[in-house]
C-alpha cells in the first residue's frame, strides 16, 4: 500500500514534467490563432526544449555560483510543489510535508534566487527585472495569501488534500466566499505566473520586461531548466487553482480506475483553463507598472472581500 | 556549592566580570587582551548555554538571594524556564559572537587602543545576563541601566565621528525616558502589593501572589510596555535604533540587535504573563497593532536604506514588530482563555525570538565583514564581493534566505506559525476580533515578501555584479575567527529551520506554566520530522524534507545534465553593440527600491531632485546630470522635533537665569531663603 502511493507520487512529478509544456504549446497554439498567425503546434515547447538542452552554455565573464545554480534550484523548487499539489489523486506520501502557505513560500525561493542571478551578471537589464518582479512579488503575496485564506477559513485547514476533501464532503457550494478569492486567485495568477496584462511572456523590448529581463542572460542547458521551470509553474498554478476551487474528478482512492478518470478530468481542465487564460490575454493590454498597484489592489480588495462575506453571510 | 542552573549561569555572569578585573592586567599587549577575554566571554557563554538549556529542558526553577545592595534590599536572582529560553538565546549569540570577535576587534590594532571596547563589552553581556536573572525590581533596574550604560560607550567607541557622538547621546535619553516608565510601572506594581506600606513589594515574587485592581494593572502594564517597546524599539519609538545600532563596531551591532532588543521582550512577557496575569483582551490589540504597525514600518524603512548596517537595523524594528505580533495574539487568546491557540501564539513569538537573535547576529556579521574588507557601509560603492569574499558572501546569503521567511531556514518556520495563530482566531467568541485580526494576517504577508525584496536588494547589490566604488580597497576575505562565528550561526539557522519540533519539544514548558497549555505539535502518527500544531489535518510542515526534496531534484538534475560533459564558455557581457558598459550603468540600492518608493512614497518623507545641465549643442544632449535623494522618518517631523524644539526653548528661557554674576546668585538664593520661609512656616 505503502509502495502503491509512492508510485501514484512519481506518476504524478512524471506528468507534472511531462504535461507542463503541453500546457504551454496548447496556450502558445491558442493564442496564435485568435490572433490570426499559424501556430507551431503543441508540441513546440518540447522542442524548444531539446534544443536549448543540446546548446553549449554561454556564461558572462563574472558570472558567480548564484548564477548557475538558480536554474537547478527553480527547477527543484517546481518539482518539489508539483510533488504535493493534488493533481491526481490525493493520497500522496508527502503532500503533509508543506500546506499552502509553504507552496507560497516554494515559490518565493524559486524568485528570489531569479532575482538574485538577474543582478549577478551586473547589466541594467537583470537589475530592473530584479526590482520590478520583487515589487510586483510584494503587492501578489499578500493577496495570494488572503485569497486562500478565505478558503481555507472554510475549510478550517491550509492543507491542500484537506481542502479538497471539504468541498468532496459538499459542506462548500458555490458560496460569496469562494467566488470573490476565485476572482483574486486568477488576477494574482495572472501576475504571478507573469502573463498579459502584469508581463508578456513573449516580449524582449527592454521597457516592458520584467521576468524575462532576469533571466535575459542565460543559454543552453540553464536556461532550459528555468523555461521548463516556468512552464511548469503555469502548470502548477493552474493545478491550485483547481484543488483550491474545482477539485471535482481528483481521485479519493488510489485505484487505477479512478487516476485514470482524475487525469481525463484534468486534461479537460487544462483544456478549458487555456481557453480562458488566452481570451483574457488577447482582451487585455499590457498595463504600466505603476497600475499594477491598481490591479493588485483590486485582487487584494477582492479577496479580503471575500474573507468578510464568510464571516458576514456565512 | 552544588550544580543547578542558577550556579551555573552566576558563574557565568561572574567569569564576564573577572574578565574584565583581568583587564588592567593585559592592558599592555592589546593582542593578547583580545584573544583572553574574548575566548573568556565565550567560555562564559557556552556555561550561559548550559545552564538555560537546562533550565529549559528540566522545567527548573532556582532562587537565590544575594545580601548585597541596599540593606534590608538584598539581590533576588532566579531562573525559570522563560528566564532560562532567554538565556539560552542570549548565549547562543554571545558564543557566536565573540568567537567572531576574536578576529574582528583585531581590525583596530594599530589604529586605536580597543582596551575600553572589550571592558564594556564583557560589563554589557553580564548586564544582559543579569537583566534577565533579576527577580525584583531593584535589581532589574540596576542590570537594565548597567547593560544600557554599557551599550552606549560601545556606541561612542569610535567617539572621533560626530554621528556617533549624536547617535549615542540620543540612544541615552530614550533609554532613560524607557527606564524611567519602567521604574514607574514596578513602582505602582510594588506599591499595590503591601498598600504602599512597606517596601517589601519590590520583589517579583511579592507581585506574582497579588491580585491588581484593573485601573491600576492598566497603568502599570501601559508604563511598562512603553519602557521596553522603547529599548526594542517598536514604532514610533524606533528612530534611535537606526541611528546607534550601524555605528557601533559590529560585533555590538550584532549583540544589540541580536540580543539587547529581546531584553524588552522579555520584559513584556515577564510583566504581562507572569506578574500580572489577568488582563483583558485590548492589551494583547495594543501590542499586536503595534507589533503590525513596527513590521510593515520597518521593513519600507529598511527598503529606502543604503547603508548596509541601517538597512539591517531596520529590520530589527520588523522582526520585533513580527515577535510582538504573536505575543499580542497570544495575550488575545489569554484573555478569552484559550490555551491551547495562546500557546501557539506564544511559541511563534518566543520561536522568532530565538530565530531574529541567530539571523539578525549571522546578518551583522556578515556586514561587519564586509566593513572590516571594505571600510565602507554605503552599498552604492560596493558590488561583486562575492568573488573576493565567497565565504562571507554565502553565510551572508544564508541570513538573507532566513530572515526573508524562506523554507527551509528558521525565519520560515516562525512565520508559518505565526500565520497559523492568525487563521486560527476566527475561534474568538468577539465578532469584531474575527473580522479584523485575519486582515493582519495580509500585513504580515506583505512583510515577509517586502523582506525578500530588501535582502535581495542587500545582497545583489553588496555582492553580485561589479565593483562600484570609486576607491578600489584591497579586499580580503574575513579570518578564520571571525569565519568560524559566522558558520556557526549559518548552522543553527538551517538546523532551527529543519528541526523544529525538536527546539519546540525543548521550549514546550515556557507555554505550559505561562499559557496553561502545552502545544502538542507531535501527535499521532506525525513523527519528529512533521511539524503539527493543533492537528495534523489542520497543518502541517516539514522543513526537513522540504530541504531534502530540493536538495535531491537539484543534485539529480545537476547529474543527469553533466553525463554528456557540455562545455562552458565564459565571454564578456553582451553590450548590445555599443561597447560602453560601465559599473556606474548597473541597478543600485536607490533605483533597485525606486518602483516601491514610488508605491509607498506616502509613507515618508521624500525630497527628490534633479538638475540637467545641458550642453551648449542642443539641449537634447546633457552635459551632467544630478541626482538629489533624501528620505525622512515622518516620525521624527511629527513626535521627535517638536519635543526637541519644546525643550531647547524651555532651557533657553531657563538659561536666561544665568548671568555668570555672583550678585545676581546670591539673590537667588536669598530669595529662594524667603520664599522658604514664607511658605513652610
Amino acid at each position: 500500500m505503502k509502495l502503491y502511493r509512492f508510485i501514484i507520487e512519481i506518476l504524478q512529478i512524471a506528468i507534472l514534467l511531462g504535461v507542463a509544456p503541453a500546457f504551454t504549446g496548447w496556450v502558445r497554439m491558442l493564442k496564435c490563432w485568435s490572433q490570426g498567425r499559424t501556430s507551431a503546434g503543441i508540441f513546440q515547447p518540447y522542442r524548444d526544449l531539446l534544443k536549448l538542452f543540446s546548446k553549449d552554455v554561454l556564461l558572462a565573464d563574472n558570472a558567480s555560483w548564484i548564477f548557475r545554480f538558480t536554474p537547478y534550484l527553480v527547477f527543484g523548487t517546481a518539482v518539489l510543489a508539483g510533488a504535493i499539489i493534488p493533481m491526481l489523486s490525493l493520497e500522496l506520501p508527502i503532500a503533509s510535508t508543506a500546506d499552502v502557505i509553504v507552496l507560497v513560500a516554494l515559490f518565493a525561493i524559486a524568485r528570489f534566487f531569479t532575482a538574485l542571478a538577474g543582478m549577478d551578471i551586473g547589466t541594467a537589464f537583470g537589475g530592473m527585472g530584479s526590482s520590478r518582479e520583487m515589487t510586483i512579488a510584494s503587492l501578489a503575496e499578500p493577496a495570494m495569501l488572503m485569497a486562500i485564506f478565505t478558503v481555507s477559513l472554510a475549510s478550517k485547514s491550509t492543507s491542500l488534500s484537506q481542502m479538497v476533501h471539504v468541498i468532496y464532503s459538499g459542506q462548500t457550494v458555490l458560496r460569496p466566499s469562494i467566488v470573490f478569492a476565485l476572482l483574486a486567485f486568477v488576477l494574482i495568477a495572472l501576475a504571478e505566473t507573469g502573463r498579459i496584462p502584469v508581463d508578456n511572456p513573449a516580449t524582449h523590448l527592454e521597457l516592458t520586461m520584467i521576468h524575462e529581463a532576469m533571466i535575459l542572460e542565460y543559454s543552453g542547458r540553464h536556461l532550459a531548466l528555468i523555461e521548463w521551470a516556468g512552464m511548469m509553474k503555469l502548470f502548477l498554478f493552474v493545478m491550485l487553482g483547481v484543488a483550491a476551487f474545482a477539485p471535482w474528478g481528483i481521485a479519493e482512492s488510489g485505484d487505477i480506475v479512478a487516476i485514470s478518470a482524475a487525469f481525463i478530468f484534468m486534461v479537460l481542465k487544462l483544456v478549458i483553463v487555456g481557453i480562458v487564460l488566452v481570451m483574457i490575454e488577447t482582451g487585455l493590454a499590457k498595463m504600466r507598472i505603476f497600475r499594477l498597484t491598481e490591479f493588485l489592489g483590486s485582487a487584494f480588495l477582492l479577496a479580503t472581500l471575500g474573507m468578510l462575506s464568510y464571516f458576514i453571510l456565512e | 556549592m552544588i550544580l543547578s542552573p542558577i550556579n551555573i549561569i552566576s558563574s557565568s555572569v561572574l567569569l564576564l566580570l573577572l574578565s574584565v578585573a583581568i583587564v588592567p592586567l593585559l592592558k599592555s599587549n592589546q593582542r593578547l587582551l583580545i584573544n583572553t577575554s574574548f575566548m573568556l566571554s565565550s567560555l562564559a557563554s557556552l556555561l550561559g548555554i548550559a545552564g538555560g538549556v537546562w533550565a529549559v529542558g528540566g522545567g527548573i526553577t532556582n532562587k537565590l538571594i544575594l545580601p548585597i545592595g541596599l540593606p534590608d534590599l538584598p539581590f533576588h536572582l532566579r531562573v525559570d524556564p522563560l528566564a532560562g529560553f532567554f538565556i539560552t538565546v542570549i548565549c547562543l549569540l554571545s558564543f557566536f559572537v565573540s568567537l567572531y570577535s576574536v578576529g574582528y576587534i583585531k581590525g583596530y590594532l594599530g589604529r586605536r587602543p580597543v582596551t575600553s571596547l572589550v571592558i564594556f563589552y564583557c560589563i554589557f553581556l553580564a548586564g544582559i545576563l543579569m537583566v534577565v536573572l533579576a527577580d525584583d525590581a531593584l535589581f532589574f533596574l540596576i542590570a537594565w541601566e548597567v547593560m544600557a550604560a554599557a551599550s552606549y560607550f560601545l556606541v561612542m567607541f569610535e567617539d572621533e565621528r560626530i554621528e556617533n557622538r549624536r547617535a549615542a547621546f540620543l540612544y541615552m535619553i530614550v533609554a532613560h525616558v524607557g527606564a524611567i516608565a519602567i521604574l514607574l510601572s514596578f513602582g505602582i506594581m510594588a506599591g499595590l502589593t503591601t498598600g504602599f506600606e512597606s517596601f517589601n513589594g519590590y520583589t517579583f515574587d511579592a507581585m506574582r501572589q497579588a491580585e491588581f485592581p484593573l485601573k491600576w494593572a492598566t497603568a502599570a502594564f501601559l508604563l511598562a510596555f512603553f519602557g521596553f517597546a522603547a529599548k526594542a524599539g517598536v514604532v514610533p519609538l524606533h528612530v534611535w535604533l537606526p541611528e546607534a545600532h550601524p555605528v557601533a563596531p559590529s560585533n555590538v551591532s550584532a549583540l544589540m540587535s541580536g540580543v539587547m532588543l529581546k531584553t524588552a521582550i522579555y520584559g513584556i512577557v515577564r510583566v504581562s504573563f507572569d506578574l500580572i496575569r489577568v488582563f483583558p483582551w485590548w492589551w494583547g490589540a495594543i501590542v499586536l497593532i503595534l507589533g503590525l504597525i513596527s513590521a510593515v514600518m520597518g521593513v519600507l524603512y529598511a527598503l529606502m536604506q543604503h547603508d548596509l548596517k541601517r538597512l539591517l537595523a531596520y529590520h530589527s524594528v520588523e522582526n520585533i514588530g513580527i515577535i510582538l505580533i504573536g505575543i499580542g495574539l497570544s495575550m488575545i487568546f489569554t484573555s478569552f482563555h484559550m490555551p491551547l491557540l495562546s500557546a501557539l501564539a506564544l511559541i511563534a513569538g518566543l520561536y522568532h525570538t530565538m530565530n531574529h537573535a541567530v539571523f539578525k547576529g549571522l546578518l551583522f556579521m556578515g556586514a561587519g565583514a564586509v566593513l572590516h574588507a571594505t571600510d565602507e557601509r554605503n552599498m552604492e560603492e560596493m558590488g561583486g564581493l562575492i568573488h573576493r569574499m565567497p565565504w562571507t558572501a554565502a553565510l551572508f546569503l544564508i541570513g538573507c534566505v532566513s530572515i526573508s521567511a524562506l523554507p527551509p531556514f528558521n525565519g520560515f518556520v516562525s512565520e508559518w506559525l505565526t500565520f497559523q495563530a492568525f487563521l486560527l482566531s476566527p475561534a474568538l467568541p468577539s465578532p469584531l476580533l474575527k473580522l479584523l485580526i485575519p486582515l493582519g494576517a495580509a500585513l504580515l504577508a506583505l512583510t515577509g515578501a517586502l523582506a525578500a525584496a530588501c535582502f535581495v536588494k542587500a545582497f545583489g547589490v553588496t555582492f553580485l555584479g561589479h565593483w562600484r566604488g570609486h576607491r578600489n580597497p584591497r579586499v580580503h576575505e574575513a579570518d578564520w575567527f571571525m569565519r568560524s562565528g559566522m558558520i556557526l550561526a549559518a548552522l543553527t539557522c538551517l538546523l532551527l529551520g529543519i528541526l523544529p519540533t525538536l527546539f519546540i519539544d525543548w521550549m514546550d514548558i515556557i507555554p505550559e506554566q505561562l499559557a496553561g497549555s502545552k502545544l502538542r505539535i507531535s501527535a499521532g502518527e506525525y513523527n519528529w520530522m512533521w511539524l503539527t500544531p493543533v492537528a495534523p489535518e489542520r497543518a502541517s510542515y516539514s522543513g526537513l524534507i522540504v530541504f531534502l526534496g530540493i536538495l535531491l531534484v537539484v543534485v539529480a538534475a545537476y547529474l543527469v545534465l553533466h553525463i554528456r560533459p557540455g562545455a562552458i564558455h565564459r565571454a564578456p557581457i553582451w553590450d548590445c553593440g555599443f561597447g560602453k558598459l560601465n559599473q556606474r550603468m548597473q541597478y543600485n540600492a536607490t533605483s533597485f527600491s525606486m518602483p516601491i518608493r514610488r508605491i509607498f512614497g506616502f509613507l515618508f518623507n521624500i525630497k527628490e531632485q534633479v538638475k540637467l545641465t545641458p550642453r551648449a549643442v542642443h539641449k537634447a544632449f546633457p552635459k551632467r546630470l544630478n541626482y538629489y535623494l533624501r528620505i525622512r522618518d515622518r516620525f521624527w517631523n511629527w513626535l521627535y522635533k517638536p519635543v526637541v524644539e519644546f525643550s531647547f526653548r524651555v532651557s533657553r528661557k531657563v538659561g536666561l537665569l544665568q548671568q555668570g554674576r555672583i550678585q545676581a546668585y546670591l539673590i537667588y538664593s536669598f530669595i529662594t531663603i524667603i520664599v522658604l520661609l514664607v511658605f513652610s512656616r
